[in-house]
């Protein structure tokens, strides 16, 4: 069991309110990524999820029980921080060990459950070792290990990639997708990537300054953001957005369009742009293309190798149905 | 520092300080020698030839020897574990956040400046003295009798009065090192559900292992010299004849300059053992 619902919960730094009365429910066994920019709040609403905060004013119920006088270790959630906060004077098997020890577990049953744990993360040759002799991977597998043999209603990470290079990354990303489908208990999950929640998640609540923007599938933030916050955070690369006598035609203050909607020209289009500089990843091109007056460079998305250089006169075409509108509030017409 | 050259013109460069080190240590070792082989009374006659390792063997045959050994070992392994304790309190009290923390941060440092002199004569005056002082004041508003600190508890005020200067210096380096503790670990130790005693001891203390032994090593090297504060104090008597006394009443009390060098000889090799101990237990917590 792992239902987590939040009512009503504010959080005061001094005279700061960083995060304002918010509501939030999250289903047992479901992915949930919290996303935003840095300093947006989803980490504090981690940490007041774990109880490492106190809240200033609301209720956080756990499986139906009032949690929000619970201390952090009575709430039954485990956490990976994103330190990984390893104890390092001792061995990863008493650095797995350690809940199990502070719960008053027996030796055996520690152990028990310590090679259970290490033979799921591939931990078992290394459970003689320090954290200090291990790579950056094998330490974020023992913080999960830490967190998996204490059977928590909700295991909550933060940011626990963001210390590994790019290919660990992308491996860690697929092995705690996987742990999840092995365990199926629920997981938060705070990051400021969006590539990590887009891939990970079953739910992305997108957070900006501490106000949830949008609650939904990558998919459905993906296709239907509910504001240009949102709809400029999801997707990569990020949403081009036009005003001005672009929006006019389409009857909206804002335009938005993602990069993978524009198909390039070198003879006929809607708009005629010159080419800035042109990123060829062999599957992909991404071209950056100035058209007349707007501030920004336009990003397009083109599948496989185009031939332009810097400086080409392009024309770029939108497609129609996949125009995003947006009013003055920045809010999506539908 | 690659080429021969810069290397002969560093050695040429570090070859006065190096000198003056080795005169300003080697001087007074080799005249420590000398006159610990010779009888030397200056106001008996003055150089009255080679004795051999008489004076060695004098040294130690002398009834008050191995106690003022005893003696050493009590105030410097008292001064450590009060230090030690208190200081790693102290250093968790004041790692809280505070009001006016740096104050109170400057006033805990504030005895490690006082000279070791004055502060053991404002011990004495102000606080021991069993007529005037604070404590027996405080005794005699209890309805107390008074105690007379240097003579009945001599040892113990000693300690007392060197734990009070070397606290802010344990809790000094102890606080820097609490501050270096990473804050996640403590979280994720609390959501481990480690009760705060168990932080401590689980987590804390380990953090801490390697600043109290560096705390414990310079602590000892210069807690077996202490001198100051016995001499202004209980001058020796009560039981309060440390090794370093010891020597000190040979030589100036006694007159007799090749027995105290010997005993130096002696105190010379004592610190030489202890310094070997805590080099190998600082080297093994160094490693890890």
């Amino acid at each position: 069991m792992g239902q987590i619902t939040l009512n009503q919960i504010t959080k005061n730094f001094g005279d700061v309110q960083v995060i304002p009365p918010l509501d939030l429910r999250i289903d047992d066994g479901e992915f949930v990524v919290f996303v935003g920019p840095s300093g947006c709040g989803k980490s504090t609403l981690l940490r007041l999820i774990a109880g490492l905060e106190d809240v200033t004013s609301g209720d956080i119920t756990i499986d139906g029980r009032n949690a929000t006088e619970v201390p952090p270790a009575k709430r039954g959630l485990a956490m990976v921080f994103q330190s990984y906060a390893l104890y390092p004077h001792m061995s990863v098997r008493k650095n797995i060990a350690f809940p199990l020890r502070m719960a008053g577990l027996d030796k055996e049953a520690q152990n028990a459950k310590v090679d259970a744990a290490a033979k799921v993360l591939n931990l078992t040759d290394y459970l003689d070792r320090r954290p200090g002799q291990l790579s950056g991977g094998q330490r974020q597998r023992v913080a999960i290990g830490r967190a998996i043999v204490r059977e928590p209603a909700a295991f909550l990470f933060d940011e626990p990639l963001s210390n590994l290079d790019a290919a660990l990354r992308v491996n860690m990303r697929l092995e705690i997708s996987e742990l999840h489908q092995t365990l199926k208990t629920t997981m938060i999950y705070v990051t400021h990537d969006q590539v990590e929640a887009m891939t990970m998640a079953d739910k992305i609540v997108v957070l900006q300054a501490g106000l949830i923007e949008q609650v939904g599938s990558p998919l459905d933030l993906y296709h239907a953001p509910r504001n240009k916050f949102v709809a400029g955070f999801i997707g990569s690369p990020k949403m081009n957005f036009l005003t001005g006598q672009y929006a006019s035609g389409y009857d909206a203050t804002t335009i938005g369009i993602r990069p993978e909607h524009i198909a390039v020209s070198s003879s006929e289009g809607a708009w005629s742009g010159r080419v800035g500089v042109s990123e060829h990843l062999g599957s992909d091109t991404f071209l950056y293309v100035d058209i007349d007056g707007v501030d920004e460079p336009i990003t397009v998305r083109s599948t496989g190798e185009i031939g332009v250089r810097h400086g080409d006169n392009v024309y770029l075409t939108p497609d129609a149905s996949k125009i995003h509108r947006f009013d003055k509030q920045d809010l999506r017409i539908p | 520092m690659a080429t021969q050259h810069s290397r002969s013109a560093a050695r040429i460069m570090m070859a006065p300080a190096v000198v003056l080190l080795l005169g300003w240590m080697l001087i007074p070792l080799t005249m420590t020698l000398y006159f610990s082989f010779k009888k030397f009374l200056p106001l008996r006659g003055g150089d009255l030839g080679w004795v051999g390792f008489d004076n060695y063997v004098r040294f130690v045959s002398s009834s008050a020897f191995w106690p003022s050994v005893q003696t050493t070992l009590i105030i410097v392994g008292g001064v450590l574990l009060i230090t030690v304790m208190l200081g790693v309190l102290l250093a968790i009290l004041l790692d809280q956040p505070l009001w006016g923390q740096g104050i109170v941060r400057i006033l805990v440092i504030a005895p490690f400046f006082v000279m070791p002199t004055v502060s053991a004569l404002v011990w004495k005056n102000m606080f021991m003295d069993p007529v005037n002082g604070l404590f027996a004041h405080l005794w005699k508003f209890f309805g107390a009798q008074p105690v007379e600190w240097l003579s009945d508890a001599p040892l113990f005020s000693i300690i007392l009065i060197v734990s009070w200067q070397w606290l802010p210096f344990a809790t000094l380096i102890l606080l820097t090192a609490i501050q270096s503790l990473d804050s996640e670990q403590l979280e994720a130790s609390e959501m481990d559900g480690a009760p705060p005693l168990a932080r401590f001891g689980f987590i804390i203390l380990p953090h801490l292992s390697r600043a109290i032994t560096i705390v414990v090593l310079i602590q000892t090297i210069f807690l077996l010299a202490v001198f100051a504060e016995i001499f202004v104090t209980t001058q020796g008597s009560f039981g309060t004849r440390t090794l370093t006394y010891l020597i000190f009443q040979r030589v100036l009390e006694s007159q007799n300059v090749g027995l105290g060098s010997a005993g130096g000889v002696y105190a010379i090799i004592l610190a030489n053992i202890v310094a070997i101990f805590l080099m190998r237990i600082v080297g093994k917590n160094l490693d890890s």
